[in-house]
């Protein structure tokens, strides 16, 4: 009579959140800081890149820590974006309207990534400072990359503060309040150290 | 004798989202009626069906709903009112805005005017097992005792009557979603919780890691809002996602 339940989209949900904190989320941390290395000159940050080119089989790394789990994380999440309503209009609570944002910021996100690794790690150029000071020279790719960074770390901030209630972590009220506040902390410090670190990629090195 | 003047001349003035049938196409009809003191939109509705005029003094098919406590313990008379969903019994006249807007909660397939249908509720609640199986071929005994501490918070998520109105502000529940809704999830919640419903645990786990379950919400929080009975949907459902992370953890382990 009990028809077996296929669980196939609840393991593709709880794989989606999980990719987007444990390898993207901690990735964007990463390369943040990489990227913050920066205001201390072009020396600095150079010898940050060195740093990550000496990681042993970094193509692999690369590959299934970094470009497998986003991919995934951004194809599904258009899946996820797509099947989402969207009433923040009519019930504009707090919640429901971070709920528009998070979807919302996760398609800007989407492309930004897309152009920023098309004219960065996909671009044949050597990842140097005089790259990215190249790049950020010109005042209309400088902006894009501040939408791009104010995006993708509200998005990852605010999907740190549902990840937590998908898995059960939070549960009442008060929990959920609180890592709400703690979530638009690391928002504002990550998008800070991410704004920093574009603004000193201006100065010639 | 000028107070009953004054509250004789005073008037409602609602604007009603109406719809003929499950296949019509809904259109707006305004009615004026007479303002008695501590009247609710259940009272507005009650007038036009005595009196079915509509403002421009047409005489027009009375508007149907559903209603029957009248205290908000049923649940069945839920409407959208001035945009949010609510039932309208407790929408007391004096706190709304006029004119005063209602519609049927179009989640649900709607059967005429603010009657809609909500089977998928029933659905729901048959998929995830909310209830507790006592009947057998012989006398089971008494069951297990709750504790005390349970029983209170339990008995908050035994208030939900079904009324919808977490469904209609949902944005997951849209045609291109499968999702069962909150109450349901809390539903599960509550008898998971109790000793005997227990038993059963499991199986109401796996349904919610099913087609259309608790994977499904995306944490808009919209339904704690509008919950006429407070209950706390959304630690329900954070409670559920680790019941079930434990046990889609556990069951993958054990095999």
């Amino acid at each position: 009579m009990a028809k077996a339940q296929s669980h196939a989209e609840f393991i593709l949900r709880r794989l989606h959140t999980l990719a987007g904190v444990v390898p993207v989320g901690l990735f964007l941390i990463e390369h943040l800081l990489t990227n913050a290395t920066a205001t201390d000159g072009a020396a600095a940050f150079n010898q940050a890149v060195a740093a990550i080119q000496s990681i042993p089989l970094l193509h692999f790394v690369e590959f299934f820590f970094i470009f497998l789990p986003l991919t995934y994380h951004a194809i599904f999440g258009l899946y996820v974006a797509f099947v989402s309503g969207y009433n923040s209009g009519q019930y504009s609570w707090r919640r429901n309207l971070m709920f528009t944002l998070q979807r919302i910021t996760g398609i800007i996100t989407f492309v930004f990534i897309i152009y920023h690794l098309a004219t960065t790690r996909f671009s044949g150029n050597a990842p140097t400072y005089n790259m990215v000071h190249q790049l950020v020279s010109n005042p209309a790719y400088f902006w894009f990359m501040i939408v791009g960074i104010v995006a993708s770390t509200f998005h990852f901030a605010n999907g740190l503060w549902s990840f937590c209630i998908h898995w059960g972590i939070t549960v009442g009220q008060r929990a959920q309040r609180i890592t709400a506040w703690v979530s638009m902390v690391v928002f504002v410090v990550l998008a800070g150290i991410g704004v920093d670190a574009l603004i000193a990629f201006t100065h010639p090195a | 004798m000028s107070t009953a003047t004054t509250t004789a001349t005073r008037k409602v003035h609602l604007i009603v989202e109406r719809q003929d049938g499950p296949n019509s196409s809904p259109y707006k009809e305004e009615f004026v009626v007479d303002y008695k003191p501590g009247m609710n939109v259940i009272a507005c509705l009650m007038a036009i069906q005595r009196n079915p005029v509509n403002k421009s003094g047409k005489r027009v098919a009375p508007v149907t709903w559903e209603m029957n406590c009248l205290e908000e313990i049923c649940g069945a008379c839920m409407m959208v009112i001035n945009g949010k969903p609510r039932q309208a019994c407790t929408a007391l006249v004096d706190t709304l805005e006029q004119p005063i807007r209602v519609s049927p909660a179009r989640t649900f397939p709607v059967v005429r005017d603010l009657v809609v249908d909500r089977s998928r509720m029933f659905e729901a609640l048959k998929k995830v097992k909310a209830w507790i199986p006592i009947d057998g071929t012989y006398d089971l005994g008494p069951g297990p005792r709750m504790p005390e501490v349970d029983r209170q918070w339990a008995y908050e998520l035994s208030r939900c009557f079904t009324c919808g109105a977490c469904v209609e502000a949902c944005p997951n529940v849209n045609d291109r979603n499968s999702f069962i809704g909150p109450f349901a999830i809390s539903q599960a919640r509550l008898f998971n919780a109790h000793p005997t419903g227990a038993m059963h645990r499991e199986e109401r786990l796996e349904a919610l890691m099913g087609e259309g379950g608790i994977q499904e919400c995306g944490n808009a929080q919209n339904c704690v809002q509008v919950c006429p009975k407070g209950i706390p949907l959304t630690t329900s459902i954070a409670a559920m996602n680790r019941q079930v992370t434990y046990h889609a953890i556990g069951a993958w382990l054990h095999k």
